[in-house]
């Protein structure tokens, strides 16, 4: 299979398996079966690329060119394919989960349910595998308003609210400084292609307005949440938790992250960011991020605005990790992306199987919860273990190359932030564990519970067991991710 | 005949049909007559198009008088483009208008057809004409048909906002005439090119600067140039609802074309710097959209909330119109056709809307994408159009206008636009939410609220699929719009 046809079948998958759902909505069991077909289908299609990129080839697809010299093009590179892997696997476990937890929780509304759901994971692949950065804005606002039906899915007052914050935030950062950010670039290179070593040069911009220009696009991808533009992912939490655990804490965040990185390393390039002065400025602003994020966290009591806030803390570990401009430190970055998405979705699948189970949504009401269900806390403690960073869990590896970039250009800023944050993760993670495991039952539920349905169960253990296994076999994704700097550098 | 004497029918068979129009009875025969011409005239400017772009001005003398002493008509890329705009929306227009014109307009649809008629050889006559008296000829066609049109709204309220566009109309084409007249004691030509090669060397004289000013203005009333706009809300939201769909997608839009064409062509760049036109017209236009967004959002119905959103996209246009550079008015002409696409789609969805219900306020909208979701999906569509989302041929526009705006070094223009979409955002979203969001409200009558018949949606969704089409494939617009403006800025012959 040539490489645009599989690009374009990646694409067109999850949206011809969106339309078949809404036809399908009047059989639960059929549209259902259509869902898991279309993601294992998806997954089995972007497992293809693997073998091409990794022996250099290039796939593209050039779709049409909608503004002169500028085209809706998709190419790969380490980075998105990690991406795509990424976003379509956990695509299938979430799936599973998602029936286990709309049809228990009676949810009205399944079928667009998981009709936008295909179409968001559509917009995740066209971030991924995006070619430049026009192509890449494109699916990025695809990706922003399919959530945007996701988020509001209750039709109440506090999802409307929820829903306005989600997309006011989202949009008014697209398109106030994204967009003119990626014009400016364009006015300036006359290309928006992600190049290895960048297309910006200092002869074609002065350094100033370099750096304004990459303020602009670091608080402009807002699905980065990078302080003051994280607001909306608290707000998300109103969605329901499938969509929380997939979208806003791996694709749709994911996306954010993954787009800073790109522009890092492929518009502006390692070596003329280094040049720049106030360039220091951004790495303070994610520092800050994470810390204050993690603070604001400990005071959490709703388990899925904790987790929320935990998300901003860690996403912000990765817009650090690209902009310490060290080698070691771009590939933590891109680690991170995998690690925190099989940690975060874990601790997600937990919070909801608890609130499907028990009806639990705080975490002063977890009292002795572990003893009723054994998987669910296990799996949580994983999670715990591996935002805070320590082995055996995925955490650590990405943390791992972190320090090491920050010593390879010896960063103390960036080892300080790691080192309080590890400690305010631990902070309001443990006591968690510590009541959940060790601490009696203050009221019994009023109705008898043990785990959750069957599907939850089984997928929640299995991301756990992701979040250990990444710890000791994460040689090839970062064999693979070590391509970014040869193209890179 | 060749093709450029076929030229001058798109304008003379709507001219011809109206009066038989007029004369028809019953409901089907004037209907058809007005759609076969109509479609007739788009025919014809579809094959003109291509030739106008390619080979440059056609002319066409009027009578075999030859220019300047007779009529000429004149067709480049930028005329051509709009000439099609306006006969194709409205041949796309009609299909959808029956069953909205039987229901508004139950009774002596023949006059009413024929009224269309005239309103748009109007507009064609004038986008055509390369003379500027016959402008103002074409323009009061277009003008007493079109006040006449809107005073068919079922409302009462129709007639007072009848009247006051025809106070405003009358002022705008008055001042325009008395421009006209200046031009004329002092060049002694009506004949634009004439006209172009004379002016430059009275651009000291005073006479000469007045008729710009009163043409300004003038035309500034016509294309409800904030704040010369105040008719037009209450003419869009009073009109029965295929008038306004018209207007909204054309009326303006050519006196946008006659301001450009006198501005540009006639008196000529130099002429313009000269004047205070750039910071005029930078200035109204970007206080236009902020406060033609601002109300736009504080609105409860939904007519009167898109009339205010045409009054800010007005702004966009005198914006890029502003920035007096190729790439700006390339933008601004794409934004006359790209706007023409969604705002055109989003009055057809108010249209089917208040074909249903009998109501385009707020709060009557609540669960309305249960019961009309092909409706309320297009006006989603339509409305990220509208925003700007990439893929859309909005996000043409804003692109086309952004740049432009970045290599002219003004920065205040990008922020200005960058606002407006952001406030078009929350007018747009605030009818999703509620159509979408929103139970019903308890005094619906629920056996009316259902979707409209395929008459009206398919019309309604070409208009929706141009939307999209005109985001990707930009061949036709961006292509000819550069074009046009090269010819504006005199930079081709």
């Amino acid at each position: 299979m040539s490489g645009g046809v599989l690009i374009g079948l990646i694409l067109g998958t999850p949206l011809i398996g969106a339309v078949l759902i809404s036809l399908c909505g009047r059989w639960p069991n059929v549209r259902e079966t259509v869902t898991l077909t279309t993601a294992i289908s998806l997954f089995v299609l972007v497992s293809q690329m693997i073998g091409p990129i990794a022996a250099g080839e290039t796939l593209r697809l050039s779709l049409a060119e909608p503004i002169p010299g500028l085209e809706i093009a998709f190419q790969l590179e380490p980075l998105g394919m990690v991406f795509a892997m990424l976003a379509s696997g956990l695509w299938i476990v979430t799936s599973v989960y998602a029936i286990g937890y709309m049809r228990s929780n009676n949810e009205p509304y399944q079928t667009s349910f998981f009709a936008f759901f295909a179409i968001a994971i559509c917009g995740a692949m066209g971030v991924a595998m995006a070619g430049n950065l026009l192509t890449l804005f494109i699916f990025y606002e695809v990706l922003t308003l399919s959530t945007w039906p996701l988020v509001t899915h209750n039709r109440n007052e506090a999802a409307k609210q929820g829903g306005r914050v989600y997309l006011g935030i989202l949009l008014a950062t697209s398109i106030g400084l994204l967009l003119p950010a990626i014009i400016w670039t364009y006015s300036i290179t006359g290309t928006l292609d992600f190049t290895p070593g960048g297309i910006l040069e200092l002869d074609s911009i002065s350094p100033l307005a370099a750096t304004l220009l990459l303020t602009m696009f670091v608080l402009g991808v807002g699905k980065a949440a990078v302080m003051p533009m994280h607001r909306w992912l608290p707000a998300a939490m109103v969605a329901p938790t499938p969509v929380s655990a997939l979208l806003h804490a791996v694709a749709v965040v994911k996306a954010g992250v993954f787009t800073i990185t790109k522009v890092v390393i492929y518009i502006f390039g390692l070596d003329f960011l280094a040049t720049l002065p106030l360039e220091k400025f951004l790495v303070y602003l994610a520092g800050f991020t994470v810390i204050a994020a993690s603070l604001v966290a400990l005071r959490q009591v709703e388990i899925k605005r904790m987790l929320a806030y935990s998300t901003v803390s860690q996403l912000s570990y990765i817009v650090l990790a690209a902009l310490v401009l060290a080698p070691f430190a771009e590939i933590g970055a891109a680690i991170h992306i995998v690690a925190h998405a099989f940690g975060k979705i874990t601790l997600f699948f937990c919070a909801g199987a608890i609130y499907i189970a028990a009806k639990k949504t705080r975490v002063d009401q977890l009292h002795g919860i572990a003893w009723r269900m054994p998987f669910t806390m296990v799996a949580f403690t994983i999670g715990a273990v591996s935002m805070i960073g320590v082995p055996p869990t995925a955490g650590f590896v990405s943390k791992w190359y972190i320090v090491a970039g920050a010593f390879q250009v010896d960063n103390f800023f960036v080892l300080a932030v790691l080192a309080i944050s590890t400690g305010l993760n631990a902070a309001y993670f443990l006591p968690i564990v510590f009541r959940a495991f060790f601490q009696a039952e203050t009221v019994p539920p009023a109705k008898d519970h043990g785990e959750a349905p069957w599907p939850m169960a089984a997928a929640l253990t299995l991301t756990a067991a992701l979040t250990i296994l990444f710890f000791f076999f994460n040689g090839p994704v970062v064999d693979f991710e070590k391509g970014i700097l040869e193209v890179a550098s | 005949m060749t093709l450029i004497e076929w030229m001058p029918f798109s304008v003379l068979i709507p001219l011809i049909a109206a009066p038989v129009c007029a004369l028809l009875p019953g409901r089907v025969l004037p209907w058809t007559l007005t759609f076969v011409s109509v479609l007739a005239s788009a025919v014809i400017c579809a094959l003109v198009l291509p030739m106008a772009v390619g080979e440059g001005p056609l002319s066409y003398a009027f009578g075999n008088w030859p220019p300047p002493v007779g009529i000429e008509y004149r067709v480049d890329a930028v005329n051509a483009l709009l000439a099609l705009l306006i006969s194709a929306i409205a041949t796309i227009i009609l299909p959808w208008a029956r069953v909205s014109v039987n229901d508004e307009v139950p009774d002596r649809q023949g006059p009413f057809y024929a009224l269309f008629l005239l309103a748009m050889s109007g507009l064609m006559g004038i986008t055509l004409t390369g003379d500027v008296f016959n402008v103002f000829v074409f323009l009061e066609i277009s003008s007493l048909s079109t006040y006449a049109l809107i005073a068919h709204g079922k409302n009462r309220a129709a007639l007072l906002a009848s009247f006051r566009y025809l106070i405003m109309g009358t002022l705008g084409a008055t001042f325009y005439l008395i421009g006209v007249g200046f031009l004329y004691i002092q060049t002694g030509t009506l004949n634009m090119v004439d006209l172009a090669e004379r002016l430059p060397a009275l651009a000291d004289d005073r006479a000469i600067r007045t008729a710009f000013g009163f043409i300004i203005v003038g035309m500034g009333l016509k294309l409800a140039l904030f704040p010369l706009h105040r008719w037009l809300p209450g003419a869009y939201s009073n009109a029965p609802s295929m008038v306004t769909v018209f207007l909204a997608a054309t009326a303006t839009k050519v006196a946008v074309y006659v301001l450009l064409r006198l501005v540009f062509s006639v008196f000529g760049v130099e002429f313009a710097l000269a004047m205070p036109f750039e910071e005029i017209f930078f200035t109204l236009g970007a206080v236009g959209i902020f406060f033609a967004s601002l109300s736009a959002i504080k609105q409860t119905s939904l007519k009167r909330m898109l009339a205010y959103s045409s009054v800010s996209q007005i702004g966009y246009i005198a914006l890029a119109i502003s920035l007096i550079s190729t790439a700006g008015l390339s933008a601004g002409l794409v934004h006359i056709f790209n706007h023409a696409l969604m705002k055109g789609a989003l009055f057809m969805c108010v249209g089917a809307i208040v074909y249903r219900i009998g109501s385009d306020r707020f709060a009557d909208l609540g669960g309305l994408a249960k019961q009309m979701p092909l409706t309320m999906l297009a006006f989603v569509l339509a409305g990220l159009s509208m925003i700007g989302v990439p893929l859309t041929a909005g996000f043409i526009s804003k692109w086309a206008l952004i740049s432009a705006a970045i290599e002219a070094g003004n920065g205040y223009a990008v922020g200005i636009v960058l606002i407006g979409s952001l406030m078009a955002v929350i007018y747009i979203w605030r009818v999703v939410e509620i159509a979408y969001l929103q139970p019903a409200p308890d005094n619906a009558d629920m056996s009316r609220r259902r979707e409209v018949g395929l008459s009206m949606l398919i019309p309604l969704w070409i208009l929706i699929a141009a939307n999209f089409y005109f985001g990707i494939d930009t061949r036709l617009t961006l292509d000819i719009a550069t074009r046009g403006a090269e010819v504006l800025m005199g930079m081709t012959p």
